[in-house]
Order: C-alpha cells, then sequence, then structure tokens
C-alpha cells in the first residue's frame, strides 16, 4: 500500500495514459479522438516532470553560497519541446478535421468510413470491367 | 460581441497590458521562466481577444494576410540566420560563443535573437491558426452552393 | 561561405539546408520559383551527403556537436558508415522526385497552394536527414514529429482529387503521434535510469544500469514506438491509405525515404544504444522482429494480389518490402544488417521508381489508376511503361537488376544463421510477388479499344529513367551499394 503512496505520480501518469490512448482507440467522433491523443501525450509531459523533481530541491539558479539541492531543469526542456509538438499535432488534427466535415459531411468515424467505401466502388460510373477482376 | 459595452471597453483596455506582460515572458526567459513559446502565446492572446470582440475583419484589418505569413516563416528563418551566422563567424551551427567577442556576450546575444524568432514565429502561428479556424466557414461553405453540409429534402432525393 | 566553412559543417548544412529554405518557399506565392528552391534546397542536401560519405570511406566516424556544446552534455550529429550511407540514398531519392514534382505536383495540387506544398516538401525531406543525423534521443522525436506532420500535410494534399486523402492524413497523424509519444515514453524511462539523452552515452551506461527491469521498459516503448513510425505489422495499417490517396509525387518521395529513415532508427537502437545489453537486443530481435516480418511479409504480399488500385497495391508491396529488411535486421549478425541496409537502398530506388511510373500514369490519365484505367497503356506509353517493367522486375528479383543484389544477401545471411523455415518462406513469398507484377504486366499490354495516343513529357519520365537505370546498375555493378552497406553493417556490429 505505502509503495502506492509513494508512488502516487505514476499511478496518475498512468491513469490519464490508459484513458488517453483508451478514448484514441473506441471514441467514433473524430475530434473526441483528438482530445483523447492530448490526453495521453499530457500524461507522459507529467511522467517527466514528476520524475525531475527532487524532494526538498529548489530552483536551479546558481547561488554564490553553500551546496545547492536543484530540481533537474532539462526535462522542463523537454517537455516545453513537447508540448510545442503536441499543439502542432492537435492543430493540424482539428484543420483535417474541418476539411474532413466540410468534404463528408460528417465527423462520425463510422459514417466517414461508409462515405469512404462508397467511394472505392466505381457504382457502373466507371469504365471498368469487372470481368477483368482477377 | 461589440455592441456590449462591458466587453468592448475591456479588451480595448486589456490589449496594451497583455502585450506588454507578453514581451516580459519573452526577455526573462533567459532568468525566469519564459521564452519565446510563452510570450508568442500571450501575444497572440491580445491579437485574439481584439478579434473575438471586434470581429473577425476588424482582427484581419489589424494583422493582414501577409504580416501574418511573414511574422510565421521570419521567425524561422531568423532563428536560421543566427545557426548560418554562427558558421559564417567559423563556429559550428547555432554557436553562440562566436557572436562576440566575449564568449557569455555571444551566449547572450544567441539566446535573445534565437527566442525573438521563436516568438515572433509563434505569434504568427497562433493568430494565423485562429483566423484559419475562426474564418473556416466563411471560407468553404459558400450560401449559394445550396445543400452544402445541410440535409435538405427539397430535391425530393 | 567559404569553401571550408562548408566541408566543416557538412553534417549540419545537410539538414539545414532544406529546413531553412521552407519558410522562404512559404512566403513565396511563384509555383515555378519555389520549385527551385526546393530543387536548391534538395540539391544541396544531396551534395553535403555525397561529401560525407566520402568522408566516411575507411570506416570513419566523427560528431559535430551543435552550438558548440560537446557531447552528452550538447546534442551531436554523428557522422559514420551508417548514417552517411542512410542519408546519402534519402537524399538522392528526395532529388529525384523533387525534380518530378515540377510537372506531377502541380497536375494535381491547385497552383496557389504550391508554395506551402514545397514548403511541407523541403521540411519533410529535411526532417527525415536530421532523424538519421541525429545523435541524441530525444533531438530524434523532434526530428520524428517534423517529418511526421510535414507528411500529414503532403498526404492531405490529395484531396484536390480524391477526398479519401484526408482520413487517411488524419489516420496517419493519430497513429503516428501515438507512436511517437510512445517513443518519448520509452526515452523517458531510460533518461531516468541513466540521466543522459546521448546515443553513444547511452551505449556504456545502459550496461551499468541496475534497474534492468526499467530498461527492458524503456526499450520495450521506444521499440513500440519505432515499429508504429517504421510501418512493421501489426501497426502498418496507416502506410496503404497514405500512400495511395496521396498526390503521386508525394507518394513517390515517402515511399521512397520516409519509411527507410525509421527502420535506419530502429538498428540505431537495438544495436547501437542497447549494443551492451545483448538478451535484450538479441530477444527482441529474435521473437519480435523476425515474426512481425515475416507476417508484413506475407500479409502485404497477399493484400497487393487482391488490390485493384495500383498505388495501394504498391503501398501493400512496400509493407512485404519493409519486412524484408526488418527481417534482415531481426537477424542481428553482420551479414543480416548488411542485407538490410543493402535492401533500404535498393528497395528506395524500386519503390520510388515504381511510385514515379504510376505517377506518370496517373497525369496522363487525370484519375485514379487502377487495374481497369490500365488497359492498353502498355502501348500508348511505351518510355514510361518499359521503365516501369525494370523496377517491377527488380521488384521480384530477377537477376541483373537492384532486387536481385538484395535477394542474394538476404539469402545468404539466412543460410549463415541457419534459417532455413525463413529462408523458404522468404522463397515463397517472392514467388508469391510475380502474381501480382504478372497481374499489372498483363493488363498494361491488353488490347483496348481505340484510344488517342498519350504523349509522354519528358519532364515526368527523365526522373523516372533515372531511377530505372540505377536499378539496372545497381543490378549489374553492385559495388558501390554493398560496400557502403556492408561498411555500415560492420560499423554498426562492432558493438555487437
Amino acid at each position: 500500500m505505502t509503495v502506492l503512496v509513494e508512488n502516487w505520480n505514476y499511478l496518475v501518469v498512468i491513469c490519464l495514459m490508459m484513458g488517453g490512448l483508451f478514448i484514441v482507440i473506441s471514441q467514433n467522433n473524430l475530434v473526441k479522438k483528438l482530445v483523447g491523443l492530448a490526453i495521453f501525450q499530457t500524461s507522459v509531459f507529467l511522467f517527466y516532470i514528476s520524475v525531475g523533481k527532487i524532494a526538498g530541491g529548489t530552483a536551479p539558479i546558481l547561488k554564490e553560497t553553500g551546496d545547492l539541492l536543484y530540481s533537474n531543469p532539462l526535462p522542463h526542456v523537454l517537455i516545453l519541446t513537447a508540448i510545442v509538438v503536441g499543439v502542432a499535432t492537435t492543430a493540424l488534427g482539428l484543420a483535417l478535421v474541418l476539411r474532413i466535415n466540410a468534404a463528408f459531411g460528417s465527423i462520425e468515424d463510422d459514417e466517414v468510413l461508409a462515405m469512404k467505401a462508397e467511394d472505392g466502388e466505381p457504382r457502373g460510373r466507371r469504365d471498368d470491367d469487372a470481368e477483368d477482376r482477377t | 460581441m461589440r455592441d456590449n459595452p462591458i466587453l468592448r471597453v475591456t479588451a480595448k483596455i486589456l490589449f496594451a497590458p497583455i502585450i506588454v506582460f507578453g514581451l516580459y515572458v519573452q526577455f526573462h526567459g533567459d532568468y525566469s521562466p519564459g521564452g519565446g513559446f510563452q510570450a508568442g502565446v500571450i501575444i497572440a492572446a491580445a491579437f485574439i481577444l481584439h478579434a473575438l470582440i471586434f470581429g473577425l475583419e476588424a482582427g484581419r484589418r489589424l494583422v493582414p494576410g501577409w504580416v501574418n505569413l511573414a511574422m510565421l516563416a521570419g521567425g524561422v528563418i531568423v532563428y536560421g540566420g543566427v545557426g548560418v551566422a554562427g558558421m559564417m563567424l567559423d563556429g559550428l551551427f547555432l554557436d553562440y560563443n562566436v557572436l562576440s567577442y566575449d564568449a557569455s556576450k555571444g551566449q547572450h546575444y544567441g539566446i535573445i535573437l534565437v527566442e525573438f524568432g521563436v516568438g515572433l514565429t509563434v505569434t504568427g502561428v497562433m493568430l494565423a491558426l485562429f483566423h484559419a479556424f475562426a474564418g473556416f466557414a466563411e471560407a468553404h461553405y459558400k450560401p449559394s452552393s445550396g445543400s452544402k453540409g445541410g440535409t435538405s429534402g427539397e430535391d425530393g432525393s | 561561405m567559404t569553401l571550408a566553412q562548408i566541408i566543416a559543417n557538412l553534417p549540419a548544412l545537410v539538414v539545414a539546408i532544406p529546413l531553412l529554405l521552407a519558410p522562404v518557399a512559404a512566403l513565396l506565392p511563384y509555383a515555378g520559383l519555389t520549385w527551385a528552391l526546393a530543387v536548391a534546397g534538395t540539391g544541396g542536401a544531396l551534395f553535403c551527403a555525397v561529401m560525407l560519405m566520402g568522408a566516411t570511406a575507411g570506416g570513419k566516424s566523427f560528431s559535430y556537436a551543435l552550438g558548440s556544446w560537446p557531447p552528452p552534455w550538447g546534442i551531436e550529429f554523428v557522422v559514420d558508415p551508417v548514417s552517411a550511407f542512410t542519408v546519402l540514398v534519402m537524399a538522392a531519392l528526395a532529388f529525384v522526385a523533387t525534380l518530378f514534382a515540377r510537372t506531377a505536383l502541380l497536375a494535381e495540387i491547385a497552383e496557389a497552394d504550391a508554395g506551402k506544398a514545397y514548403s511541407a516538401w523541403l521540411l519533410a525531406c529535411g526532417g527525415l536527414s536530421g532523424l538519421v543525423m541525429t545523435g541524441d534521443a530525444f533531438n530524434l522525436f523532434v526530428f520524428l514529429e517534423i517529418s511526421a506532420l510535414s507528411s500529414v500535410i503532403l498526404i492531405a494534399l490529395g484531396a484536390g482529387k480524391d477526398r479519401r486523402a484526408l482520413i487517411a492524413g488524419y489516420n496517419y497523424l493519430v497513429i503516428g503521434a501515438v507512436g511517437a509519444t510512445f517513443y518519448v515514453i520509452g526515452v523517458g524511462f531510460i533518461y531516468a535510469v541513466t540521466g543522459s539523452l546521448n546515443m553513444a552515452d547511452l551505449a556504456e551506461r545502459i550496461p551499468q544500469v541496475p534497474q534492468t527491469t526499467v530498461v527492458m521498459v524503456g526499450f520495450g516503448f521506444m521499440m513500440a514506438g519505432l515499429l508504429v513510425k517504421a510501418a512493421i505489422f501489426p501497426v502498418h495499417v496507416w502506410l496503404p491509405a497514405a500512400y495511395a490517396f496521396a498526390p503521386s509525387a508525394v507518394s513517390a518521395l515517402l515511399a521512397a525515404i520516409a519509411t527507410k529513415a525509421s527502420l535506419y532508427v530502429i538498428a540505431r537502437v537495438m544495436f547501437g544504444m542497447f549494443a551492451g545489453v545483448p538478451d535484450l537486443a538479441g530477444f527482441a530481435a529474435e521473437f519480435i522482429l523476425v515474426p512481425l516480418a515475416l507476417a508484413g511479409i506475407f500479409l502485404g504480399t497477399i493484400l497487393a494480389i487482391y488490390e485493384n488500385d495500383i498505388k495501394k497495391l504498391l503501398a501493400f508491396s512496400s509493407v512485404a518490402q519493409i519486412g524484408y529488411i526488418a527481417l534482415g535486421f531481426g537477424l542481428a549478425s553482420t551479414a543480416g544488417l548488411a542485407a538490410g541496409f543493402i535492401h533500404i537502398g535498393n528497395h528506395a530506388l524500386i519503390k520510388g521508381g515504381l511510385f514515379l511510373a504510376v505517377g506518370c500514369y496517373a497525369v496522363a490519365l487525370g484519375s485514379r489508376v487502377n487495374l481497369g484505367g490500365m488497359a492498353g497503356l502498355g502501348r500508348r506509353m511505351p518510355i514510361t511503361t518499359t521503365a516501369f517493367l525494370v523496377c517491377g522486375l527488380s521488384l521480384i528479383g530477377l537477376p541483373l537488376t537492384a532486387g536481385f543484389i538484395s535477394k542474394l544477401y538476404l539469402v545468404r545471411a539466412l543460410l549463415e544463421a541457419d534459417m532455413i523455415a525463413v529462408l523458404l518462406l522468404v522463397m515463397a513469398s517472392s514467388a508469391l510477388s510475380v502474381v501480382y507484377l504478372w497481374k499489372i504486366v498483363e493488363v498494361l499490354w491488353q488490347k483496348a479499344e481505340g484510344e488517342a495516343a498519350v504523349t509522354e513529357q519528358p519532364a515526368l519520365y527523365m526522373p523516372l529513367w533515372i531511377v530505372a537505370i540505377a536499378n539496372i546498375w545497381f543490378g549489374i555493378a553492385p559495388a558501390p551499394l554493398v560496400d557502403g552497406a556492408q561498411r555500415a553493417a560492420m560499423y554498426l556490429a562492432g558493438g555487437l
């Protein structure tokens, strides 16, 4: 039990990670998938930052006197980069969702899939010779 | 929203302080939490607030499309320019030490310039994203093309 | 910049030239000018890659510290036989695809979008080069995402012709982002127990870490993410739709270089970073990579046989060929690694050529190329079809073509590793691949109703013929490619 309490940050990370991944896989709505992706990525950020914190550590600023116990600043820099990447991914995904809505009229995965399948079958409009299908 | 006096006056009053705060965050990037990304988002937030309250056309008049694109690309070019300048001054790519006679001054110049480039790009990107998303409906759903995206039953199909 | 400065900074320039020309291309609205910028970007990168290959000639390697921060504190670019070989293959194919894109891209996207399209094109080329050159685990994630996001933009540009490109782009975005995030989780675990992000430094520190479970978990997450990006079965599902619905020039570019970079990273991570824990890397190679590669080979080949849309057929065939490369890496021997790298080079030529040819057909027909619509094209477009045939024969591994050399070295590596069952499976899949090639060839030379002769534009078939001739060249005189790959394998396996 104490193991769980001591490592509660990992518990939070795992819950968010699995929740986010489940949303990406299970939800039909394209925007909800992106929300799940964002939750998944946020859990990774929390993982890095929580790992970088040292108990009793201060900010990593050089002081003239004495020994210094500071929290690692490198994870924060990595996560800044990763946050920006996440923002770009979400923005690009939402832009694609807007265009999908304009082209297909829907942002539900199953409806779009059905329309995509219709696109794939020529329905006699193109001159596919049916006999030539090997 | 521009008819509501509270929103209008608040937006006008807040616009400049938000930008000043954004600049504060930008230049304090090497001393305290801050830097290009955060400052870019804050400054863009000021412009987005203006566009939210006074309308997209007013926002576009303030920052025209080509200025936005120039900010976007210009920031990356500034960042890359610092890198290439490092190479041309007989250093390596993104070498700040050679930017000045003193290595620590060179580091200072390098970081300021690079963060400026980042801030410029992020501001441009956030603003461009807002205008692209908010202006999407007008750009793509022309009212003349009938049943686009609607559930029309008039054509009898 | 003086020549001396250029020579001293080649590792950075091979990545920086395309990346820095990208925003300039985004600013300019003229299609011809931005194409010229793209040619300059990829051409400059090709020049740097050739010089780098020469610099690593004797198995030499050196590191380039970005910003003059010495590794392991700073980010470094590693130039060694492995990265020089891969970046040369990628830069060459990117340059040829850019030459092809002048006519092919404009035929399929709106001219007003050309500036931004070439900007994304340069970002993709630069990002993929950076993926190969970098020696820092987190910097690799950054380049992974740069290339993924710009590839999504390029794929979604196909929406002008076929709206399914949007779905393909969206799926690639979500699946790719999940994969990259898995990679970041893995790097996080490794960083937490070693405190370093530099690949060479990690290779020394990982064996000394007492928490072996954490290392195993980190390795697992990293490999899971990289498998997604390399399109290995079962996480290859984004690839067929992405290559099928993208504009033709984009399909040629991505098919030739995108997955190669991720496969290179898999080899680097398994045999470079985790070289100090050979049990872990060996277990992953034998029990994960080899079975998945075999499954991918068979699934790709069989699905290609039943597919009517030519680009989707070639995309399934790509899944199969990526399986061959992964099989070579999975053998975890010098011969296996060499076979994998040889096929990285040859498959870039083969698939690049095939997609360029299909691009010629698509531009000429003005519509999607499926088996029905291709009837009789062999007679009407002889120049293109001959080049298509050359690349197709190279795909199935006919002697005197580049594909035969890869199959030969793979068979040799399998014999050396005494995996006769796997060898028989590889031969069976080669025989199966003849089936779908024959399907296409049969349709091409069919009698069709009298249609007007199609004019073949030199701007389209010249880049195609460069690649087709390269296929024959490296089939007859494979020494440069084979030597480069073997040096790469020996360098990497020096840590085995």
